[in-house]
């Protein structure tokens, strides 16, 4: 919600790549997967960007560049005010104190030997000088603030549901204060009821501790509840990115209204033209030449085939399309 | 006559800890051409009840009903050859996870030939020319080609219009989808959904769509049946459970959705959905429920204006609830 005073700004990044080798076998060259192209955007304490694309649209490298797992390829990323893509040795290591991620799968994430204690404490161990008797103290508190009891600190991760799981990784995420929290579709896996608990949780942690959030989403209904801005990507590349309002009541480009119309409502009274998009995502190795998007969409002409949209301004939010650049996009399809 | 009947299921589970009730009584009817969903979140029973149904359930499972019946046979007392004549050819399941649904080992066209060969009966290139029309129906681009790819070699949704392919490969008269989308993209989701309900409707099949996802059940069901621990708690309508849900779960279901938010908390639902140790006694919805009283914790609850409830709701207000008499809808 934009009633919040604005935060600081915690993180910038400028024309964000990452390029993949792949193959070269024995008998073929290597190719280039471009993963990542041209993203740009900034987080700002307490606000939530949202990233929203199918899969392969390059939503989790992204994740993986804002942690510091990887270095980006080409670009600016700019954590606080140190640019990390220079960063080595024990300012790298800072560095990664500040960003934190909160995994998919709460069933894959937590190590099942561990108990839920010894998941907590870890981080302290490795990058704080603290005695034993404090990291427990910091590792109750913390789960006392995501709703676990503290007979929960002596058991493992298999005695507990789905959401407690998440809880404990947000837990774990939050153990050394960072000011950014990527959060890759940390409720795609939960049931609709206890979704709503974890995106509760989520909202109340981030008032407490004004963190800026990376949320990584596919479901549209949850991005439009907690989103401050919005991305939209394909194969790689952004190409709408705004305001969520502005987004979300006259998307512009065809890629958002269709990701739109085809997001199911709950409500069958309401009953849609959907906007059929014919196809599937292309192979990144081997994207469409201008426009990725051009072979599914309905507007594409020549130019869409050769010339690649730059992300260009209009009303508040940036669309790279050429139609809309044109004006050649049919008067708003109500979504 | 309906085309399937289902009265009063119950499947238990032999576990270590004695039997576990994962679908307890639970009734369906469904006509011909007729397009049903059952929702529920996790543990529910919602797929153990249609495993029963097409007898897919391990020997650990204990199936009891008073009735099972298939175009009015009884599935429970029939010999198992004649029902593997039924099950795969008019009554036909897709399953939840195309990727691993299909066997990696063999052929698409392989897969979708088998139950030809078993059911129908016919010459290979027979076959082969019924596997083709069959991809080309569920839209598969260039389906000779496609008939000796490996599932490996095509993408999710590709998969997923497979499994549809082997489904309706015998033109089954009900056909059962398992979240057949969930582990699909969302342009994707409405491709396949689209394809079902268009099979439904031209060949007039029944179909029967289990989904956890209520935005699903209300673009494409007709009738909705709500599941919560193995229990059917509500049944109705898809526009008027929607509109006017009288269940307390229904109702909490439905206003823990982002898209009906209307604040920045979402009104939760506390707690879980109880295991087989934490069985609560009257009505298994209690501690989870915002008007549960005395009576709710004591007494079992029996179906009262298509809700499983002793207050069934009428517009958000409880009918005949000690807290709120005197309040009408």
């Amino acid at each position: 919600m934009s009633g919040r005073p604005t935060g600081r700004r915690v993180l910038e990044a400028r024309d964000l790549a990452r390029h993949y080798k792949v193959g070269g076998g024995m008998f073929s060259g290597a190719a280039t997967l471009k993963a990542l192209d041209g993203v740009g955007f900034s987080l700002t304490a307490g606000k939530t960007l949202a990233v929203v694309g199918e899969s392969g649209c390059g939503k989790s490298t992204l994740a993986r560049l804002v942690t510091l797992i990887e270095r980006p390829t080409a670009g600016n990323l700019v954590l606080g005010d140190a640019d990390v893509t220079e960063a080595k040795g024990e300012t790298q290591r800072k560095l990664r104190q500040s960003v934190q991620i909160v995994f998919q799968d709460p069933y894959g994430s937590l190590n099942p030997r561990q108990k839920i204690g010894t998941i907590l404490e870890e981080p302290l161990l490795i990058n704080r000088k603290m005695s034993a008797a404090e990291r427990r103290e910091a590792a109750e508190a913390m789960m006392a603030r995501v709703g676990l009891r503290p007979e929960h600190y002596e058991r493992y991760p298999h005695m507990f549901s789905g959401g407690q799981r998440q809880r404990i990784a947000i837990a774990r995420a939050l153990m050394l204060n960072p000011d950014i929290v990527v959060l890759d579709e940390p409720v795609s896996a939960l049931d609709v009821s206890i979704q709503a608990q974890v995106l509760n949780l989520l909202a109340d942690l981030q008032e407490e501790f004004d963190l800026a959030y990376l949320f990584i989403s596919h479901d549209l209904s949850v991005v439009r509840h907690i989103a401050d801005e919005v991305i939209v990507m394909y194969l790689g590349r952004p190409v709408e990115q705004g305001p969520r309002d502005a987004v979300f009541a006259r998307p512009r480009h065809p890629y958002t209204q269709a990701l739109l119309s085809a997001t199911p409502k709950a409500d069958p009274t309401q009953k849609r033209q959907r906007i059929k998009l014919s196809g599937e995502l292309p192979s990144p190795l081997n994207p469409p030449g201008g426009c990725a998007f051009n072979p599914r969409c309905p507007y594409a002409n020549e130019r869409c085939r050769t010339e690649r949209p730059a992300m260009l301004a209009a009303e508040g939010v940036t669309v790279a399309c050429h139609a809309v650049e044109e004006g050649r996009l049919p008067e708003e399809t109500a979504v | 006559m309906s085309l399937l009947e289902i009265r009063n299921l119950s499947v238990d589970f032999q576990t270590a800890h004695g039997l576990f009730r994962a679908v307890d009584s639970v009734d369906l009817d469904i006509a011909k051409g007729e397009l049903v969903a059952i929702v529920g979140e996790s543990g529910s029973g919602k797929s153990v009840s249609m495993l029963a149904l097409m007898g897919l359930l391990p020997w650990t499972a204990k199936v009891t009903a008073d009735c099972l019946a298939f175009d009015g046979r009884d599935l429970l007392t029939m010999a198992p050859r004649e029902r593997r004549k039924i099950i795969g050819k008019d009554m036909a399941m897709i399953f939840q996870e195309p990727m691993t649904s299909l066997n990696p080992c063999f052929t698409v066209g392989f897969q979708i030939t088998e139950s030809l060969k078993t059911h129908l009966g016919g010459s290979r290139a027979e076959h082969r020319r019924r596997a083709i029309e069959l991809l080309e129906l569920v839209g598969i681009p260039a389906p000779e080609t496609r008939l000796s790819a490996f599932p490996h070699q095509m993408s999710g949704g590709m998969n997923q219009r497979v499994m549809i392919a082997i489904a309706i490969a015998c033109n089954p008269r009900l056909l059962i989808a398992d979240e057949p989308t969930t582990a699909l993209d969302v342009t994707i989701q409405a491709q396949i959904l689209e394809l079902l309900v268009e099979l439904q409707r031209e060949r007039d099949m029944a179909l029967v769509l289990i989904t956890h996802d209520l935005g699903v059940v209300a673009e494409t069901a007709e009738r909705v049946t709500v599941q919560y621990a193995g229990q059917q708690v509500e049944k109705q309508p898809v526009e008027s459970l929607f509109d006017d849900p009288h269940h307390p779960y229904t109702a909490a279901l439905l206003a823990a959705l982002p898209e009906r938010a209307t604040s920045k908390r979402l009104p939760s639902i506390a707690g879980v959905v109880p295991g087989q140790l934490d069985r609560p006694g009257g009505c298994l919805f209690n501690p989870r429920c915002g008007f549960a009283t005395e009576r709710c914790r004591q007494e079992v609850p029996v179906l009262n204006r298509g809700a499983l409830c002793h207050y069934p709701l009428s517009r958000g207000v409880p009918q005949g609830h000690p807290e709120h008499q005197g309040e009408d809808a």
